[in-house]
């Protein structure tokens, strides 16, 4: 055929001089376009032309003398112009009217360019559907058929029930192709929305046997997906589908179904897909297929290249399902076929298929051991890809020398960043489990970093870092391999004018900082100055630059010389990134403090556990004494873009490059802003912030995600190596069995060829043979090269996650709204965390408690709420409801009000573990007195809220027959009692006891009155009495509802309370704001605003009028909107956990909350 | 799966583009241009399936067009390679001597063509005759 297309193309200069309707029926616009669209010369010109066409096009679809003849050109042209990457957006309506409108080949061409413009979830999509309905009851066979094949592309997923009796109908219809695409529909019915389908499995199992071929292929689709689901469900469909293959390849089938001579075949590969999966695992069902793929195989033709492709997927099947040697051997046969060939098609097949068959059998690669060095030579960088691919997995300790070599070989020399980037993640798996030396594996390492580049993904070298630091068992192995990377990376600095990519001077500065000390004969002070060096040199981004500087912090406290310290502060002191400018400050505060040093930067702990004070409550007392002077209240950064947001609807001026990040990925912590208006990344300023921590600018090295090679496959790679460990050493001698013809005549070995052989034996060596193939027992004894320690695995699991309950809280760091920049400030700041890192344990320094009132939320100006205000701590909005992602725990068994008293061992309580699944709030005093501290927490279950109260002695003597009793309100109900009693308490102890509360009237804010008596040995008794205040917001837990849900609960909801609102002027703006404020603070939400008209009962109508005609805009209120012409208007808010009823002097707001009830549930 | 069908000429223009999955256009200019180079930089010899990203590209080329298919890991790159086949060859079956020209010209039928054979993906149907039973139909109709 391609010679019959060169004909025609030679003759194309002669047809493009052809005039329009000649043999090219075309109308003679769509002509010119086209004819315009074939002399193009450059890509402007191209620009210009689609332009000036767009806007033809535009004028004509939307004239109504636009035939739909015409119509249809239109399409094509506007087809043209969107596939060319000019959008067309203004055509999707036309497509839709002329599938609508059109006849036949017009309503054809509107089908076809809806399906090309419009996405799945593309909103005139909706339009369509009616369109389909009506075609699919036509009489017109080919309407329905254009319905069907529409509908088997795109559809609505909510509107299949619509259509769906219809396309099931047509399944009995009596023409295939209709069936068939009806098929194809349900196929796609069931991909989008399967539970709409599930009823209709029997059906399929008809079109299964349906006697047209078509229609059984067309169901298979749907088969294989299943199958795929749920392989067990189809087991006894095994027998049809051995059935169907077997007719197919007996070529029982229609001969128009041919290929080239062969059957069907893409049928035939879809079968073999299906009975992969189904007889995978499973004797039985294997067995039953055996017959059939040996025929397939005899039968196979090799004269086409579709005849391979079924080989292929026949080679893949019979490794897949439960082995039978005899087919095995066929298959193996098979794979050599393709392996030798020299057509590159089938060679990139082999050895595809050769990668699959090694997990099951690896003797075929020895077979073909030549072969594959051959194609690690391969011209085609594809080819040689693929080898790489298949020797990534035939890796053993032996081998991996020589098959990382060919890997980076292969880096060096790629430019395409996806497989680099895949590559490096293969190299870097592969040199740490089966590396040789430490040398090695470093030299290796260094290669990644250095070829790596910038497209290296962050988790290489963080894992590297973690290895190196984590160690394994052997203590002197761990020193060397620590030492040679140190001597390393200082011979790699030692060269002038190298420039290593960031990541790598990431690790070296590391590195250096946390090992350089093993290296006793090169002086601290030489490093730190090479690093100053580089530092002043390198073109680095801010972060490498912030890990070389926390090197060199590192450095100074092995030394005491301090003279280079002067020479820092000179450079970066006053440097224009702030992250910078501090970690300079804190290295002269660390310097001069050498205790402090000492304390804060431990030699060699960097896997030691920190315990962050993620809720920087350590800075509450300085935040309260700014908020006295008068600062602003911290403000989340995402609650400042919100604010931002209207007043720069005109221009942002902030350039995009420095925006905050606020992905949660990054440090949990977030950044603060600095004065200048630029933001910091947020990275940068975690670092800066909490550099006082020992380690925080480098790797933080628990919960870092492990995320090396596959577990599945891994296990294989083990076993294999198991197996053959055994036949290593006997292998040597089968390399030369492997080359008979080498021994028959050595005359003819040219040089080359021996070192093929030599390359041989050095990547398949550890690969013996085994007799029996090894498919099923797979066991695993492989000692790694390097094994982590495992370290502090309880730990870890239990740190990790209070990290993760407590970051809605962490992201925002408490109202920290003072810069950082500001050198004194910094300081202060940097000094009170010393007592974090000092201590090594969450700390709660006595303060005050959080000035609540003044970050309590007030609605808008002009808006007052009869009853009091509530006022919540910002804390427990954002704990509760940040962002709104607050997840309802697992309904936990709740044990209310009990008392635990184990004894906490240090003096400050510190969050108990059990708990730190739940979102809780920060611990705070109560109460205090010379011998005693009270301190107390919420945690916001989902059925209570709990309180935690912890009664913790700091003085000298044991307090004895301590007691607490609250003094319940109405509004409260405890679970169980409310008076606790603790005999002893000793000294220097906590103990704790919880009360689980549940508000039984709603109130915005109530106290929770608690008297304490204690006496302390050898003294008399004390009393002390404190409040907790609790807020609605305390009680509130978030309702999951669909609407559905509501609208049932609607009207069992008959006891609302209702709350008034009075506004205090009758603007529209007022109720406009109310409204606002109820929404964001309480997080109603409005499903409706329902218009009633009522008597008119004042002359206001007139404001609201206007406002309602805004709103109008906005909204879909049209319905309701003529009876408002001549009444005044009240509205009326539905809200998602409660009513609202605004009218126009009041607002009425009733929230005998839903969830409040749902709590007690 | 097949993700997208791609039909250009030598110079790398666009003449037929089909995606199986929603991508924007922007989108989708990049990805051709990068397929566009990726293909034409190939030799005759070198084998017919590039890797791209995370997909693989299978292409085939007839005088001075080309055919792109690109798919995942899943699918058969050999057969997929003959589909292109089979799809020209319908081709030349309809318009009796394919060309470049044919094609730009029946754009509308080259989709309907396209869109018997490959339906989300999926190879639908691959018997010529039936592939061109509807649109021969409408012609037909469309004549009377």
């Amino acid at each position: 055929m391609s010679d019959v297309v060169e004909k025609t193309l030679s003759a194309l200069p002669g047809l493009l001089s052809l005039e329009p309707g000649s043999k090219l029926s075309a109308t003679a616009k769509l002509g010119a376009f086209i004819r315009g669209l074939n002399d193009l010369a450059s890509r402007q010109d191209e620009e210009k032309l689609i332009k000036k066409e767009l806007a033809a096009l535009k004028e004509q679809v939307s004239a109504p003398t636009t035939s739909p003849k015409q119509m249809r050109e239109c399409l094509v042209r506007l087809i043209y112009c969107e596939m060319l990457g000019y959008e067309a957006s203004f055509g999707y309506i036309h497509a839709i009217k002329l599938a609508q409108q059109g006849s036949l080949m017009e309503k054809r061409v509107g089908y076809l360019a809806v399906s090309l413009f419009l996405n799945e979830s593309h909103e005139l999509l909706l339009l369509l559907v009616n369109t389909v309905l009506k075609d699919l009851q036509s009489t017109n066979l080919l309407e329905v058929c254009m319905a069907l094949t529409v509908g088997s592309q795109l559809f609505p997923p909510d509107m299949i029930p619509a259509v769906l009796p219809l396309v099931e109908e047509k399944l009995q219809h009596s023409k295939e192709i209709i069936r068939r695409k009806a098929v194809l529909a349900l196929y796609k019915f069931y991909l989008i929305a399967p539970n709409q389908v599930q009823h209709i499995h029997d059906k399929f199992k008809k079109a299964l046997c349906d006697k047209d071929p078509g229609v059984m292929a067309a169901s298979l689709h749907i088969y294989l997906l299943l199958i795929k689901e749920n392989p067990d469900g189809h087991k006894d469909l095994t027998g049809s589908f051995v059935t169907i293959f077997k007719q197919v390849v007996g070529g029982k089938l229609a001969v128009d179904f041919n290929f080239h001579n062969v059957p069907a075949p893409w049928l035939q590969i879809q079968l073999l897909r299906i009975l992969r999966l189904l007889g995978k695992d499973d004797p039985v069902t294997s067995e039953l297929m055996y017959d059939v793929l040996d025929e397939s195989l005899r039968r196979a033709d090799l004269s086409h290249n579709i005849t391979y492709a079924i080989l292929f997927e026949c080679i893949q099947t019979i490794y897949t399902i439960h082995p039978k040697s005899e087919l095995l051997a066929k298959a193996a046969k098979c794979t050599a076929k393709f392996i030798l060939s020299s057509k590159n098609n089938l060679k990139y097949l082999g050895l595809k298929a050769l990668t699959y068959v090694i997990q099951q059998d690896l003797n075929l690669v020895l077979q073909h051991q030549l072969t594959i060095i051959e194609c690690l030579d391969h011209p085609d960088p594809i080819i040689k890809r693929e080898t790489l691919e298949l020797l990534y997995r035939i890796t053993n300790a032996q081998n991996v020398a020589v098959i990382v070599q060919k890997m980076l070989d292969y880096l060096r020399q790629t430019t395409d960043e996806y497989i680099t980037v895949n590559l490096i993640g293969k190299i870097a798996e592969l040199a740490e489990k089966y590396a040789p030396s430490n040398e090695w594996f470093i030299q290796t390492m260094n290669t990644v970093f250095s070829v790596g580049g910038d497209v290296i993904q962050s988790d290489i070298p963080n894992n590297f870092l973690s290895l190196l630091a984590e160690g394994f068992d052997d203590e002197v192995e761990n020193k060397q391999l620590r030492l040679y990377a140190v001597n390393s990376y200082l011979a790699l600095l030692e060269k002038p004018n190298t420039r290593y990519p960031r990541r790598f001077l990431q690790v070296m500065s590391w590195v250096l900082g946390e090992y350089s000390y093993l290296k006793t004969e090169t002086k601290p002070e030489d490093i730190i100055q090479k690093l100053h060096c580089l530092l002043g040199n390198c073109a680095a981004d801010l972060e490498t630059k912030a890990w070389i500087l926390s090197a060199i912090t590192k450095l100074f406290r092995q030394t005491s010389n301090s003279k280079a310290l002067s020479e820092i502060m000179q450079s970066f002191g006053n440097s224009m990134e702030s992250c910078l400018r501090q970690s300079c400050f804190e290295l002269r505060q660390l310097v001069e403090n050498r205790e402090l040093m000492h304390a804060v930067l431990p030699l060699n702990a960097s896997c030691d556990e920190i315990v962050v004070d993620v809720s920087l409550s350590f800075l509450d007392g300085f935040v309260a004494d700014a908020l006295g002077r008068g600062a602003a209240p911290y403000k989340p950064h995402h609650q400042r873009q919100e604010e931002k947001l209207p007043q720069e609807k005109v221009l942002n001026f902030e350039p995009y490059g420095l925006s905050f990040p606020t992905s949660p990925d990054t440090f949990a912590i977030t950044g603060r802003q600095s004065p200048t208006g630029l933001s910091v990344n947020s990275e940068i300023s975690y670092n800066s912030m909490e550099s006082g921590l020992k380690d925080s600018d480098s790797l933080k090295l628990e919960g870092v995600k492990k995320t090396w090679g596959k577990k599945g496959y891994l296990r294989n790679k083990e076993s294999q190596e198991e197996t053959l460990s055994k036949t290593s050493g006997i292998f040597k001698g089968e390399v030369a069995t492997a080359r008979p013809s080498s021994a028959e005549n050595p005359a003819c070995i040219s040089a080359e060829e021996e070192e093929r052989h030599l390359l041989a034996s050095s990547l398949f060596v550890g690969l013996g043979s085994n007799d029996l193939v090894n498919l099923i027992g797979k066991s695993q004894s492989t000692a790694h090269k390097f094994r982590r320690k495992l370290m502090n695995v309880e730990n870890e699991n239990s740190y990790e996650k209070p990290m993760t309950a407590q970051k809605a809280t962490a992201s925002h760091p408490a109202q920290l709204s003072h810069p950082v920049d500001n050198v004194p400030e910094s300081c202060i700041s940097f000094q009170e965390s010393q007592v974090v890192s000092l201590g090594k344990a969450t700390t709660y320094p006595g303060m005050e408690r959080a000035q609540v009132s003044d970050q309590s939320w007030t609605l808008s100006n002009n808006l007052m709420m009869n009853k009091a205000r509530p006022t919540a701590s910002k804390e427990s909005f954002s704990g509760l409801f940040a962002d709104g992602n607050f997840d309802i725990v697992q309904p936990a068994l709740c044990n209310a009000a009990s008392v635990t008293r184990e004894p906490i061992s240090s003096l400050t309580p510190s969050f108990p573990v059990e708990f730190s699944e739940y979102s809780h709030s920060n611990l705070e005093q109560v109460c205090a007195t010379e011998n005693i501290a009270l301190f107390f927490c919420k945690i916001w279950k989902e059925d209570c809220l709990l309180i935690i109260l912890f009664f913790s002695n700091h003085s000298n003597v044991k307090v004895i027959n301590a007691s607490i009793d609250f003094a319940l309100t109405e509004e409260l109900q405890a679970g169980e009692d409310t008076n606790f009693h603790f005999d002893t308490v000793e000294s220097h102890f906590s103990d704790r006891c919880q009360l689980c509360l549940q508000m039984v009237k709603p109130c915005t804010q109530v106290a929770l009155a608690g008297h304490i008596s204690y006496n302390p040995e050898y003294s008399h008794c004390t009393e002390e009495k404190f409040t907790i205040a609790l807020f609605l917001s305390d009680f509130l837990r978030p309702l999951k509802l669909s609407t559905e849900e509501f609208g049932n609960l609607w009207l069992s909801l008959t006891n609302d309370v209702k709350q008034n609102l009075n506004l205090s002027s009758n603007s529209p703006e007022a109720l406009t704001s109310a409204l606002r404020a109820l929404q964001k603070e309480f997080r109603l939400h409005i499903v409706a605003i329902i218009v009633i008209a009522l008597e008119r009962t004042s002359g206001k109508g007139s404001n609201f009028r206007k406002w309602w005609q805004d709103r109008e805009k906005e909204q879909k209120g049209s319905l309701l909107a003529s009876c408002f012409h001549q009444h005044p208007v009240y509205f009326i808010v539905d809200c998602t956990l409660g009513f609202c009823h605004c009218g126009c002097d009041q607002v009425a707001v009733s929230f005998q909350t839903v969830c409040c009830t749902s709590a007690k549930k | 799966m097949i993700k997208f069908f791609l039909l250009m000429n030598k110079q790398g223009q666009i003449r037929l583009s089909r995606y199986y999955e929603s991508m924007e256009i922007l989108k989708r200019t990049l990805l051709e241009s990068d397929v566009i180079k990726k293909c034409l930089s190939r030799t005759k010899g070198q084998c017919s399936f590039v890797e791209y990203k995370d997909f693989k590209l299978v292409y085939r080329q007839y005088a001075a067009l080309f055919v792109v298919i690109g798919i995942d890991d899943a699918e058969n790159e050999l057969a997929v390679y003959e589909l292109i086949h089979n799809f020209v060859e319908v081709l030349d079956k309809y318009f009796r001597r394919a060309c470049e020209l044919d094609i730009m010209f029946n754009l509308d039928k080259v989709h309907v063509i396209l869109d018997e054979m490959i339906l989300n993906g999926r190879v639908a149907e691959t018997n010529k005759s039936r592939i061109l039973a509807p649109l021969l139909a409408l012609d037909k109709m469309s004549e009377n």
